[in-house]
């Protein structure tokens, strides 16, 4: 699994890398955590406000921080 | 070096206009940006709410008020909206007395600024 963080580097987008990084680990997911800094590489996602949370290519959140209960949810709404 | 632009400061107020290919349409893609550039809210895409584009979705939903502005009363805009699962506000162009022209692409500052006006007033209540 691939989670990505979009987001420039800000205080919420690092959090939200903290927040993802827990919700995986306490789901004993093996998942690859990636921070896209980058922001004509966010844009092409589409995500106008940020952080942007990615799961496997899907834009699932944009504009907030969900909480790690919320990420689990999300990922596991993703898997399937 | 370019400036770093955050986009974590929230926007709360996001502007749709519906940009169609009529007088109205452009006249109230206008006053969108103009708004925006006045910092009253932010222009978003509404094509992307049409395409189901993830991304936007996304980011719409971290909008606290959206407001639909149309050109005429097929409402495109709105429509768009609420069948991408979003309530709005709505401006529409001919309620203030501006009419969709056939094949003009033109229009005064006057029409921009009633349409500003309108939705300014829309976002006060």
């Amino acid at each position: 699994m691939k989670i990505e963080i979009l987001g420039v580097g800000c205080a919420k987008c690092i959090k939200l890398e903290e927040t993802a990084k827990q919700a995986a680990k306490e789901l004993g997911l093996d998942a690859e955590v990636v921070h896209v800094t980058d922001l004509s590489e966010i844009s092409k996602r589409g995500v106008l406000m940020t952080p942007g949370l990615v799961i496997d290519g899907k834009v699932v959140s944009a504009g907030k921080v969900p909480s790690v209960e919320k990420i689990k949810e999300l990922i596991q709404k993703s898997t399937g | 070096m370019a400036e770093r632009k955050c986009l974590c400061e929230p926007q709360e107020i996001l502007f749709f206009p519906c940009s169609g290919g009529s007088n109205v349409g452009q006249i109230a893609n206008q006053a969108a940006v103009e708004l925006t550039r006045e910092g009253a809210g932010k222009i978003f895409c509404l094509a992307g709410i049409g395409g189901h584009v993830d991304g936007l979705i996304e980011s719409t939903k971290a909008g606290k008020i959206l407001v639909a502005i149309d050109g005429c009363p097929v409402s495109c805009a709105r429509k768009t909206l609420e069948h991408g699962g979003f309530e709005c506000r709505h401006v529409r162009l001919d309620d203030l007395g501006i009419s969709k022209t056939p094949c003009s692409l033109t229009w005064d500052d006057k029409q921009v600024f009633r349409v500003k006006d309108a939705v300014k007033n829309t976002l006060s209540r």
